[in-house]
C-alpha cells in the first residue's frame, strides 16, 4: 500500500496564517509518494474546492488552526457537492478539540489529525482512506 | 480505516516506549556540548558590567532591582465589551501592562461583514473594526496609566492610528502613550501569515509608523521585532536570533533611506521571542542576541549612543512548547520557562495558560498564569542581583557559540541577497517549513523527549482540560450589529473625505500616512475601508508557494 499515484490537496481556508502544519503534512504526503499540491494562506472554501476538481485530486486536505473548523470543513463539504465533487475524500488537521469531532465527521471529514499525532500515523491513515 | 490512526486520545506503541537513562549532550539548536566547561574555554571570562557595553549581562546597571519586568498577558476574545471586561479583571488581578489579541480579519485588514472574515469574527482576538470600538475596549482604562501592547502587524499603522485618537478623545497628550505594536511585517511573510500589501511598500508603512512615534509618542515602542513566531513555526533557537536580527537590520535600512536618524530611532526599537523549554540555550540565546546587536549597530551604522544600542526585548514563555498531553504538567513547563526569561534579563514576560494548546485560556487557567510569574518575582529570589548566571564558565561558553552560530545565520542571509528577496522569493519560508519538519520527525522518532507525549505516558490518560473556555456564539452577531450601526450614522462625507486624502498620500513614497490615518480614525472610517485604499494604490502581497 502507498499514497503513489494518489493527488492530495492541502490547503487553509479562511484567514489563519498558521502554516507549518499543513507544511509539515504536505512535505509528508509527498514523502509517501503522493502527487501534492498546496493552495497557500487565505484561500475561501469555493476556492479550494474549484482548485480540487481543476486538479482532480483524490482528497483534500483542510488545515485549521482559528477555531473556525466547524463552519470552514461545512462549507467546503458543500462546495465540493455543488461541483459534484462529493467523492473527493476530505480530511481535517489543526487544533481541534475531540468535543467537535462527531460533528466534523457528520458534516463529511473522513479523518482528523491534531498535533499529537505521529506523522507516520497521518500518513497512514490517509493511505488506508484512499486505498479502500 | 484504521480508528487508532485517526482518534488522538488512543494510546499507541509509545506508551511502553523505554525512557532514555541518560540526557542528551546536544541543544535543540545542535550545539554539541561537552561533559565539563572550563575557564579556557570561554573567549572573554570578563563580560564587563550590567548596563555597558556590549550589554551581554543587561541593559540596566541594577537590573530588576529597579524594576521588575513588565507581566503582560496576551488576552482578548470576542467583543470590545468582553474583552474590556477581562483587562479589568487581569489589572485587578495584578497585571502590569496590557497586550491586545485582535481577531483575524482585523489583523487582515477585513471587516466583520466581508465575506472571508464571517466565521472569523472574535474568535482568536477581539474585533476593533473602528474608533467606536477602540473607544469601548479602553472604557474605563486610563490609557495614560498603563502600557499597551498590540500583536497587530498588517494593520499595526491603523491600529495605532486608532490608539492616538482614543488618547485624543480621552483628552490624554499622545506623548503620554507608551505601550507596543508588533509592527514586524517580515517575520508574518515567513511565519505567521497576516501580511496584506507587498513587502515594499508594507516597510514604508513600517518607517511611517518609526518616524511619527518617534516624534509624537516618543515613550511608545512603534515596532516589536519578533522571532517568537518563526520559532514556534520551527527554527531552532539560533535561527529564531538571526533572522531577528536580520529582520531589525532590513528595517534599519529602510529608516536610513527614509532620512531617519539611527541614533535616534533605534532606542525605540524593541524585540520579542518565545522561551521554549531548554533552559541554558534560551538564556544564553538572550546574552548573545543583546550582545551581537549591540555589535553590529556599532559596526555598520556607527552607532554611539548607549541607549540606542540597547537591546530591548519581551518573551512569551509557552507556545509550541506547551504539549496538549497531561495538559496540567504545562504548569511546570511555563515555570521553568518563566525562569529562563528572567535570568535572560527580559523586560516584559507573557505567562501561557496550561490550557493554551486547545484554547483560549479560562479564569482558572489565566490567574494561574499570573501567578507563576508572581512566584518567580516575589518567592524564587533569581531577580536579586543582575545576571546571576554571568560568569559560569558554561554560560559564557554557550553565549559564545550561540553567538557564532547566530552571527553565521545573518551572514546566510546576507549571502543570500538579503531578507526582503529571501521573502519575496520563499526561500526563508521554505527554509523553516523542513526544520519545522525535522523536528516533528525527531518527536515521533522519540529522539526529542516529551513527557506526557512520546514518553511517560498513561494508559488512561486524559487529553483534555477539565475546564473549557466558551465563546459567546452570538459575539460575533453583535459586532457586526454594532459595526452596521457606527456605519450608518457616521458622517459619509468625512469618511470619503479622509479616505481620499489617505489614497492621495500613498501614492507618494516620502509622505508620511499616520496623519491621514488618524484622520481617518476619527471620522469612523473602518479598518477594511482604510485597507481597501491602500490595495488600491500598492496591491497585494502574492505568496510565493514553495514546497
Amino acid at each position: 500500500m502507498s499514497l503513489n499515484g494518489k493527488r492530495i490537496l492541502i490547503a487553509k481556508p479562511g484567514l489563519d496564517g498558521h502554516d507549518v502544519g499543513a507544511k509539515i503534512i504536505a512535505l509528508a504526503l509527498r514523502d509517501a509518494g503522493a502527487d501534492v499540491i498546496y493552495t497557500g494562506l487565505r484561500r475561501s472554501p469555493d476556492y479550494i474546492a474549484r482548485v480540487a476538481v481543476d486538479e482532480d485530486v483524490d482528497a483534500v486536505g483542510l488545515s485549521i488552526l482559528s477555531g473556525s473548523h466547524k463552519e470552514l470543513v461545512e462549507e467546503t463539504a458543500r462546495c465540493l457537492a455543488e461541483l459534484d465533487a462529493g467523492d473527493i475524500h476530505l480530511f481535517v488537521g489543526g487544533t481541534i478539540p475531540s468535543e467537535d469531532h462527531d460533528e466534523l465527521r457528520q458534516a463529511g471529514a473522513r479523518g482528523i489529525f491534531t498535533a499529537e499525532m505521529d506523522l507516520d500515523e497521518v500518513v497512514a491513515a490517509v493511505e488506508a482512506d484512499l486505498n479502500a | 480505516m484504521s480508528d487508532s490512526a485517526t482518534t488522538p486520545n488512543k494510546i499507541g506503541s509509545k506508551a511502553h516506549r523505554e525512557p532514555p537513562t541518560k540526557p542528551s549532550t546536544t541543544t535543540p539548536s545542535g550545539i554539541e556540548v561537552p561533559p565539563v566547561v572550563t575557564a579556557d574555554m570561554v573567549r572573554e571570562p570578563d563580560q564587563g558590567l550590567p548596563g555597558e557595553f556590549p550589554f551581554t549581562r543587561g541593559i540596566f546597571p541594577d537590573g530588576f532591582r529597579g524594576r521588575l519586568w513588565t507581566i503582560r498577558q496576551y488576552s482578548g476574545f470576542g467583543t470590545a465589551e468582553e474583552s474590556n471586561e477581562r483587562y479589568r479583571f487581569l489589572l485587578d488581578k495584578g497585571q502590569t501592562g496590557l497586550s491586545v489579541a485582535l481577531d483575524l480579519p482585523t489583523q487582515c485588514g477585513y471587516d466583520p461583514v466581508d465575506p472571508i472574515a464571517k466565521s472569523e469574527v472574535g474568535k482568536v482576538g477581539v474585533s476593533l473594526s473602528n474608533l467606536a470600538e477602540a473607544e469601548i475596549l479602553f472604557d474605563e482604562i486610563d490609557v495614560a496609566g498603563i502600557s499597551t501592547s498590540f500583536t497587530i502587524n498588517g494593520t499595526a499603522s491603523i491600529v495605532y492610528a486608532m490608539y492616538c485618537a482614543v488618547a485624543d478623545k480621552q483628552g490624554v497628550p499622545r506623548e503620554k502613550l507608551t505601550g507596543t505594536i508588533q509592527n514586524d511585517i517580515l517575520k508574518e511573510y515567513v511565519a505567521r501569515g497576516t501580511w496584506i500589501f507587498p513587502v515594499r511598500p508594507s516597510l514604508r508603512l513600517i518607517a511611517d509608523t518609526i518616524l511619527f512615534s518617534n516624534e509624537q509618542t516618543p515613550r511608545f515602542n512603534p515596532i516589536s521585532i519578533a522571532g517568537a513566531h518563526v520559532r514556534d513555526a520551527g527554527c531552532t533557537a539560533v535561527e529564531e536570533m538571526g533572522y531577528t536580527i536580520a529582520n531589525g537590520l532590513a528595517y534599519i535600512d529602510e529608516l536610513i533611506r527614509r532620512g531617519g536618524d539611527v541614533e535616534k530611532f533605534a532606542r525605540r526599537l524593541s524585540f520579542f521571542f518565545y522561551v521554549h523549554m531548554d533552559f541554558f540555550e534560551e538564556v544564553c540565546k538572550f546574552r548573545a542576541g543583546r550582545r551581537l546587536w549591540a555589535k553590529l549597530l556599532t559596526q555598520r551604522y556607527g552607532v554611539k549612543d548607549p541607549k540606542a544600542l540597547m537591546f530591548r526585548f519581551g518573551v512569551v514563555c509557552g507556545g509550541s512548547s506547551l504539549v496538549g498531553a497531561q495538559p496540567d504538567n504545562n504548569v511546570v513547563r511555563v515555570g521553568i520557562e518563566n525562569m529562563a526569561a528572567v535570568m535572560g534579563g527580559a523586560q516584559s514576560i507573557f505567562t501561557a495558560a496550561f490550557d493554551e494548546a486547545y484554547q483560549i485560556p479560562t479564569e482558572h487557567s489565566a490567574e494561574i498564569a499570573v501567578r507563576t510569574q508572581q512566584i518567580v518575582a516575589h518567592e524564587s529570589g533569581i531577580a536579586r542581583t543582575v545576571d546571576p548566571l554571568g560568569g559560569s564558565y558554561y554560560v559564557e561558553w554557550l553565549t559564545d557559540q550561540m553567538e557564532d552560530e547566530i552571527t553565521k545565520v545573518i551572514d546566510d542571509i546576507d549571502a543570500y541577497g538579503g531578507v526582503t528577496k529571501a521573502v519575496e522569493d520563499g526561500w526563508l519560508q521554505l527554509k523553516i517549513a523542513k526544520r519545522a519538519s525535522e523536528r516533528k520527525k525527531k518527536v515521533d522518532s522519540g529522539e526529542t523527549v516529551i513527557v506526557g507525549q512520546n514518553y511517560f505516558r498513561r494508559e488512561d490518560q486524559n487529553e483534555g482540560v477539565a475546564e473549557l473556555f466558551k465563546l459567546d456564539p452570538l459575539a460575533s452577531s453583535r459586532v457586526i450589529e454594532k459595526f452596521e450601526r457606527v456605519r450608518d450614522t457616521r458622517d459619509d462625507a468625512e469618511v470619503a473625505k479622509t479616505l481620499a486624502a489617505l489614497e492621495k498620500a500613498a501614492a507618494i513614497d516620502t509622505e508620511n500616512l499616520m496623519p491621514y490615518l488618524i484622520d481617518c480614525c476619527h471620522a469612523y472610517a473602518t479598518v477594511g475601508e482604510m485597507v481597501t485604499t491602500l490595495k488600491s494604490q500598492w496591491g497585494e502581497f502574492e505568496e510565493p508557494v514553495r514546497l
